[in-house]
């Protein structure tokens, strides 16, 4: 069985986790740094992914991409709010964001495959074999649509992504190693774009969930861009500059604004300095921690009403909640904590790190797939009811929100008028009594034979999978014929794009290859031109005139093919040059020779 | 109630039916429950299989809940495609379909409504579906409350509020009305479960009219109760401030 690794693809930061001997363990990467900002920097010389996209961030915003996973499985429609916040142009195709960079543009679950691809080679270099299965984590609240997006992330990535589980239940598992509780757990989830809550029961190594719930633009995002609002009225008012008129600078106060937060989760005061463009001086101000709590006060209100309706779909009392376990960077914040302490009443759990706890989790279930944990054993649910469009534009509800996965649901459908060939489904989740206010995620046509109407009976089964993602299929009664059911993503990529990206991936490869052979080529062109001329100043007597000046000649065209990215091309320059330097080399080596020999025996004398 | 419910060894040692009493991968016959004797390969649970063989129970209404879970939990183990993701695409797809019927049959035994309705479908086939219809006795109530709500519903808050608030708190004193009768039939439910865990379970042709009674009793009260059951969920929906349904779950 190759290995699996378990990866926490995160708004903010992403982590790859494996299973050691003695438990699960994030992989560091080569500097020992654990965490993989979801940063990609798309610039004309390469992919920068990580801590050299953050840094690239300020210089060039409108090429650097981050929070993409706010956009997973979604429409620009659905983030229009939020647009200002980042620097790039959305498009759409097919119900697909496609973020703009440059002359190129890239869905999300491309850029999410490029953060996958970053931590499957940083697998490989510390592990030393290929990895190529993972388990992926997704907030619990991720619809189908945000789901799929992120398998197909993996796909692209080169990744087969063996099970998709949710990053509270992960944590569960994490814990659940660590501290062998029974009873019922809360795990409180608040990451950097998304906001998760789960109940779950723990008996004997099963992990029932009960509920969960949550809220999918909710995150640490959000209380910094709090702060921004609150920095760009301020620097309006102080020194007259609009932020969002220029990028650089907004990005800068993003950053400024998301230091401060981290800084008051400790202090009681931080410092803000940012400086202005154009010589128009600095803003500075010392924020309280008071002073930011009450900006965010209603956000972290907002985060307490999914804890209700999950205790009450759970069919529970807060007392009857034995552990709340803290997950996600932003429970950082004290103001978080004490307010999940109130509701709850009791003191919660933070004793793992709360950044890595869901890849270690994801790496504990990856064990489980493995076959080498037994022991344990997730029960999970499908966070939002999934229906189906019928008469009046109403959705009728097939499987319930919470409803433990993987679960399916049977409907029979048949025609209305004669000859009728055709029946068209529109598949909808979520917990509205009105098509337009639930959330379309599919939409096939089924084939029927021509019949009289109300005759034919085709069954179609809804089956929602261990992943929580839905598969279709249908069956003819009267024929006992199956038939295969092409479902049309209403936000999500086809088959046939995916493959094309698959493609495009290995393609992108392929010029990040040829990318690393040129600097290659030319690091050592460098090293041979610096030396040769070495050499011709220290032989320069030893060899005919005529040489040298072939010699000159080769290292001049040399360095002319230089500022070309064909590493052959530089390879076959270097080759010529090696050749007309033999000579010069061999002279060389026998003028060596020769002193040290000299030497010796000047040596043998004076003994 | 439960645990005075003694349950049969019977139940125990049944024959659980599977797809085929052949194995799918080796074909040798089948000797153990879910798993081939020979090949030890997982096999399919039968679509005709109920809920209550499914979970090794008798077909009785006040179930003893642990071992309920119990069995649901150890079969959870034998059957989740968790500990089937490194075999086959068959296996894989039976571990699935296994899972998927489980989870389903675990879900109606352990709500004490949907067990029943369950059981009513199961005894008395599908021609028997349950609608909801008003209790007799309540019917001019309910049509009286369905004008009032109507009526709270069209008028915005701002404009006649003494008769906004007038309405509000005569809805109120409907609802918990209607909660109080709701949790009287679920009483009354709860009765018809003893009656029917008490008839004899030997299949008698003579107990075929005391069965089919205490269906058709319980099938009245589940039809009442769902409909005044979504009566209250109104009710909760128009008169509670923050609109419990209202909330956007995309934001």
């Amino acid at each position: 069985m190759a290995l699996i690794v378990g990866i926490d693809l995160g708004t903010t930061n992403s982590l790859v986790a494996h299973m050691a001997g003695n438990g699960p363990r994030v992989i560091p990467g080569a500097r020992g740094q654990t965490k993989v900002p979801s940063i990609v920097g798309l610039t004309d010389n390469g992919l920068l992914v990580g801590d050299p996209a953050k840094e690239h961030l300020v210089r060039d915003p409108s090429r650097t991409i981050y929070s993409v996973k706010r956009f997973m499985g979604k429409a620009v429609s659905d983030v229009a709010d939020e647009l200002k916040y980042f620097p790039y142009t959305l498009q759409e195709k097919g119900g697909v964001i496609r973020i703009q960079v440059g002359e190129k543009t890239y869905s999300p679950p491309q850029v999410s495959a490029m953060i996958l691809k970053e931590l499957k080679l940083r697998a490989e270099a510390h592990l030393g074999e290929e990895i190529t299965k993972a388990v992926i984590t997704v907030p619990a609240y991720f619809n189908d649509s945000q789901r799929q997006a992120t398998k197909d992330a993996g796909l692209i990535a080169g990744l087969e992504v063996l099970r998709i589980i949710n990053e509270p239940t992960a944590a569960s598992l994490a814990y659940g190693l660590q501290m062998n509780t029974q009873g019922h757990v809360a795990v409180y989830d608040l990451g950097g774009g998304t906001f998760d809550i789960s109940i779950l029961k723990l008996k004997d190594g099963i992990f029932e969930v009960l509920a969960t719930n949550g809220n999918t633009h909710l995150g640490g995002d959000d209380f910094d861009r709090r702060l921004v609002d609150a920095v760009i009225r301020d620097i309006d008012a102080l020194h007259g500059v609009k932020v969002e008129d220029s990028p650089e600078l907004m990005q800068t106060v993003r950053l400024e604004a998301e230091k401060t937060k981290i800084l008051l989760s400790d202090e009681h005061q931080a410092h803000m300095a940012v400086t202005l463009p154009d010589g128009k001086g600095t803003y500075e101000r010392t924020w309280s921690r008071d002073e930011f709590e009450a900006l965010v006060q209603d956000l972290v209100e907002q985060t307490m009403t999914p804890c209700r309706h999950a205790l009450s779909d759970a069919g529970l009392e807060t007392g009857q909640i034995d552990e709340v376990v803290l997950v996600g960077g932003s429970i950082r914040m004290p103001v978080i904590r004490s307010r999940v302490q109130a509701l709850f009443g009791q003191t919660p759990h933070c004793d793992l790190n709360p950044d890595e706890v869901v890849a270690l989790g994801a790496a504990v279930q990856a064990g489980i797939l493995a076959g080498e944990n037994t022991e344990m054993l997730l029960l999970d649910v499908t966070p939002l009811s999934l229906g189906i469009e019928t008469m009046g534009n109403v959705m009728s509800t097939l499987i319930r929100r919470n409803t433990t996965i993987p679960t399916s649901a049977k409907e029979m459908f048949t025609t209305y008028v004669d000859g009728q060939t055709g029946v068209d489904i529109h598949v909808l989740q979520g917990e509205r009594e009105l098509v337009k206010d639930n959330r379309s995620l599919a939409r096939f046509q089924l084939k029927v034979p021509p019949l009289p109407a109300a005759v034919p009976r085709i069954e179609v089964t809804f089956l929602i999978d261990a992943n929580g993602i839905l598969n279709v299929t249908a069956s003819d009664i009267r024929t006992g014929e199956s038939q295969s059911v092409q479902v049309k993503p209403s936000y999500g990529l086809t088959d046939e794009e995916v493959e094309t990206m698959i493609r495009e991936s290995f393609q992108f490869a392929a010029e990040d290859i040829k990318a690393r052979q040129a600097i290659e080529a030319k690091t050592e062109a460098d090293a041979i031109i610096m030396a040769t001329e070495k050499a011709l100043k220290r032989g320069a007597g030893l060899i005919p005139a005529d040489e040298i000046q072939s010699i000159h000649n080769a290292i001049d065209e040399l360095r002319a093919v230089l500022t070309q990215e064909d590493h052959r091309l530089i390879r076959a320059r270097m080759a010529d040059a090696e050749k007309v330097t033999h000579h010069l080399a061999e002279a060389l080596m026998d003028a060596t020779l020769k002193e040290a020999l000299e030497s010796k025996k000047l040596s043998e004398v004076t003994d | 109630m439960s645990e005075h419910t003694p349950l049969p060894d019977a139940g125990r040692g049944r024959d659980l039916p599977m797809a085929r009493s052949m194995c799918w991968h080796c074909q040798s016959e089948m000797t153990g429950e879910y798993f081939c004797g020979r090949c030890v390969k997982v096999q399919p649970l039968s679509k005709e299989l109920d809920y209550f063989t499914c979970l090794n129970l008798p077909r009785k209404l006040n179930l003893d809940e642990q071992a309920l879970e119990e069995t649901f939990y150890a079969l959870s183990r034998s059957f989740h495609p968790d500990y089937y993701a490194t075999k086959d695409e068959s296996e894989k797809a039976i571990s699935l379909g296994n899972t998927a019927l489980l989870n389903t049959a675990y879900r109606t035994l352990k709500d004490p409504v949907q067990r029943a309705e369950y059981l009513i479908r199961l005894e008395a086939g599908s021609a028997k579906d349950i609608r909801t219809s008003p209790p007799a006795d309540l019917f001019d109530e309910i049509l009286e409350l369905q004008e009032d709500l109507e009526e709270f519903r069209s008028l915005s808050a701002g404009e006649s509020d003494a008769r906004r608030q007038e309405l509000l708190e005569k809805l109120q004193v409907e609802r918990q009305a209607l909660e109080a009768r709701k949790a009287q039939m679920e009483t009354r439910l709860r009765e018809q479960f003893s009656r029917w865990d008490a008839l004899p379970s030997d299949g008698a042709v003579t107990g075929q009219a005391q069965k089919d009674a205490v269906l058709t009793g319980m099938q009245e009260i589940l039809s009442n109760r769902t409909y005044v059951k979504n009566i209250v969920n109104d009710l909760v929906a128009a008169t509670s401030p923050t609109g419990e349904d209202g909330r956007n779950i995309w934001h």
